[in-house]
């Protein structure tokens, strides 16, 4: 196995769905000769050529609505977003379209387009590079969103949702595409859509996250061990559809539960997370659900966004307030 | 007797009597649409009225037996010449189960069939565009002889869709008919507060492809035009913007009223160039149609109307249960 960043493990990823069908085709705006600002697709141009691998016009409605055409002819998109910010400029053809398109036509059209795109904060990029959108695409029916948070989870994720014939949003976390590398098996792996990750066991308290804040909540979990609270952290991976049962079981064995998300409180994931556990779960709860979430504002300029985001010392004592109410 | 043109572009007698016939079909049902409307039993008409010789025209010139065609609202004359049935449109206009385009699910106008390839579209205006350059690029990479038809108004050649769209289409010199169906009117605002250039086609030049204008009241002209168009895409020579001028005879649709809009004088000023009379009377002039004749198509389009009419009142709508399918692929486990 080789040691891979999560950069090189989408690429990976990438290269594997190329070779495996011939339908998948990955284009956007400085994916071909550049590899991509962020290098995702470095070398794939070259390797699978021009018409597998392509460059745009900077204009990203085009893109989706490409990728939907394409679709429609029986390939497997995969266009990027450059910075999932940028994605208002394309919301028609993501939100309007292609996630309609099965439903309005009753069931003759698949679109399987993923849409990749980097996004979140704690690089020091200023709004609209740093935006955590998630909520809008999980409010949207008919689209999947996957948030891997590890290389390992990138690679099983990309390629499950390459081969999944819904829209899926794949967003890559800006801070996670070369914070540290790990063992990814270089032959194909799948892991499956919707299924959240139990990635440390717990009888305390759990911690229900994704992306880049289930390595907040595993540092805050290391933490709270010391005081002798036993912290259970669920990565969710997918965000929609939602790992329900994952997160019940869960809340059942331990009575306690905090959601923490890097988006703000209004936004992301979180209030659906906690409306379920309500619905499902409450009699086996000891304390309120609580939430980490960034403040109901814009995307904060960069000096104040290590402020602005959520960290381990503000899980820590969100989970306090939780196990001592 | 005035000059045989059809001839000159290769169309049999028979061939512009099945085009006059489509354009007639296209009218009536679309007048029925409103009768429909108009006594409580329909909720919505968006009309062709006015643009049938553009529809008709162009969708003749294309291979309707491989290319794709992706419509906008108000183009019955489009549909029915790609194979969708004056039944299937009813059965879209009383929103039941067995509408091709959407089951029910859709506005009437928005058109979609699969099996003929009648791409679906919606409501926010130009969408389809890139749609129709994806596909165009789709048949490009696998080597299919395909040319893809979209249409749109003079008002949404404003939107940012077709610019993407015509720019994608002209650096990769994509099999694609851009046509603008130029109708005056973009619901309530007049063509001159929409563009700022003398003509739709005008913008052809920013994308690196000819943009030509062409009378939308005449079948054979746009026919040319399409033909010509499909000619150079089907030769590798890249997309085309044709821009059709006609005039929307009716309301924007049952629920406006455009007394409020435009003078009455100018509405019956156009109706002198109605493409229904004036094919009609060009067919006749040219010998291939005469009173016996013209008396028969009526009848025969008649009955198709009212049969498809009957047909479409009495069949079933969708299951309630049918509103939750088809969200997320059900072969995958779905939601």
């Amino acid at each position: 196995m080789a040691q891979m960043t999560m950069v090189q493990a989408i690429n990976d990823a990438l290269r594997n769905e190329l070779k495996n069908d011939p339908n998948v085709l990955l284009f956007g705006e400085d994916v071909g000769v550049n590899g991509g600002v962020f290098r995702v697709t470095d070398g794939l141009q070259k390797e699978f050529g021009e018409d597998k691998v392509f460059d745009t016009p900077l204009a990203e409605s085009g893109i989706g609505g490409l990728a939907i055409g394409l679709s429609l002819q029986g390939f497997r998109p995969v266009p990027e977003i450059q910075f999932f910010g940028f994605v208002f400029e394309v919301m028609d053809s993501i939100a309007g379209q292609m996630s309609r398109m099965r439903y309005r036509s009753g069931g003759r059209y698949n679109m399987p387009v993923t849409v990749r795109s980097p996004f979140g904060g704690g690089v020091h990029t200023p709004e609209l590079h740093s935006d955590s959108l998630e909520g809008l695409m999980a409010q949207t029916p008919g689209l999947k969103v996957v948030i891997p948070s590890s290389p390992y989870d990138a690679k099983g994720l990309l390629i499950s949702s390459i081969r999944d014939n819904d829209p899926v949003i794949f967003l890559e976390h800006l801070k996670l595409y070369r914070a540290f590398r790990e063992e990814v098996p270089e032959e194909e792996y799948t892991i499956p859509l919707g299924k959240a990750a139990v990635k440390r066991e717990g009888s305390d308290l759990s911690i229900i996250t994704y992306g880049a804040m289930v390595h907040e909540s595993l540092k805050a979990a290391e933490e709270l061990e010391k005081e002798g609270h036993s912290v259970e952290v669920i990565d969710l991976r997918t965000i929609m559809p939602l790992d329900v049962d994952t997160i019940i079981a869960s809340v059942e064995k331990t009575g306690r539960a905090i959601v923490v998300q890097e988006a703000q409180r209004q936004a992301g994931i979180a209030n659906h997370v906690v409306s379920e556990i309500m619905e499902r779960a409450v009699l086996s709860l000891e304390a309120p659900v609580l939430r980490v979430a960034a403040a109901d504002t814009i995307y904060p300029f960069s000096q104040a966004e290590s402020i602005w985001l959520p960290n381990y010392k503000d899980v820590i004592e969100t989970a306090k307030k939780v196990l001592n109410f | 007797m005035v000059e045989n043109r059809h001839r000159g572009l290769g169309l049999s007698d028979e061939t512009v009597l099945a085009m006059y016939e489509k354009m007639l079909l296209s009218r009536r049902i679309d007048e029925r649409m409103w009768l429909l409307n108009r006594s409580g039993k329909i909720p919505f008409v968006i009309s062709c009225q006015g643009q049938e010789a553009a529809q008709v025209g162009a969708a003749f010139a294309l291979d309707r037996d491989k290319d794709y065609v992706l419509p906008y609202y108000r183009d019955v004359g489009v549909v029915v010449s790609f194979g969708m049935t004056a039944k299937e449109l009813m059965l879209s206009g009383f929103a039941k189960a067995e509408d091709p385009n959407s089951g029910g699910r859709q506005m009437p106008g928005h058109f979609g069939q699969k099996s003929n390839r009648i791409v679906t579209g919606s409501s926010p205006v130009t969408t389809q565009v890139p749609h129709a350059v994806g596909i165009a690029l789709a048949g490009k990479m696998e080597g299919k002889d395909l040319v893809t038809f979209v249409t749109f108004g003079e008002g949404s050649s404003n939107q940012g869709d077709f610019h993407e769209g015509a720019n994608f289409a002209g650096v990769h010199k994509l099999p694609v008919i851009f046509m603008c169906e130029n109708n005056k009117y973009a619901i309530s605002v007049p063509i001159e507060k929409q563009l700022a250039c003398e003509k739709v086609s005008d913008r052809a030049i920013g994308y690196g492809m000819p943009g030509i204008t062409v009378d939308g009241n005449d079948p054979l002209d746009v026919y040319g035009a399409v033909k010509e168009a499909a000619d150079r895409g089907r030769r590798g020579e890249g997309p085309t913007l044709i821009e059709a001028v006609s005039y929307r005879l009716t309301a924007h649709s049952s629920d406006d009223d455009d007394r409020i809009y435009r003078a009455p004088d100018e509405v019956a000023e156009a109706k002198t160039k109605d493409p229904i009379i004036t094919f009609g009377a060009y067919l006749k002039e040219t010998g291939v149609l005469n009173d016996d004749l013209e008396e028969q198509i009526n009848k025969r389009v008649m009955q198709i109307v009212n049969e498809a009419t009957d047909y479409a009142e009495n069949a079933p709508y969708a299951e309630p249960e049918q509103a939750l399918k088809y969200v997320y692929a059900e072969e995958q486990g779905g939601l």
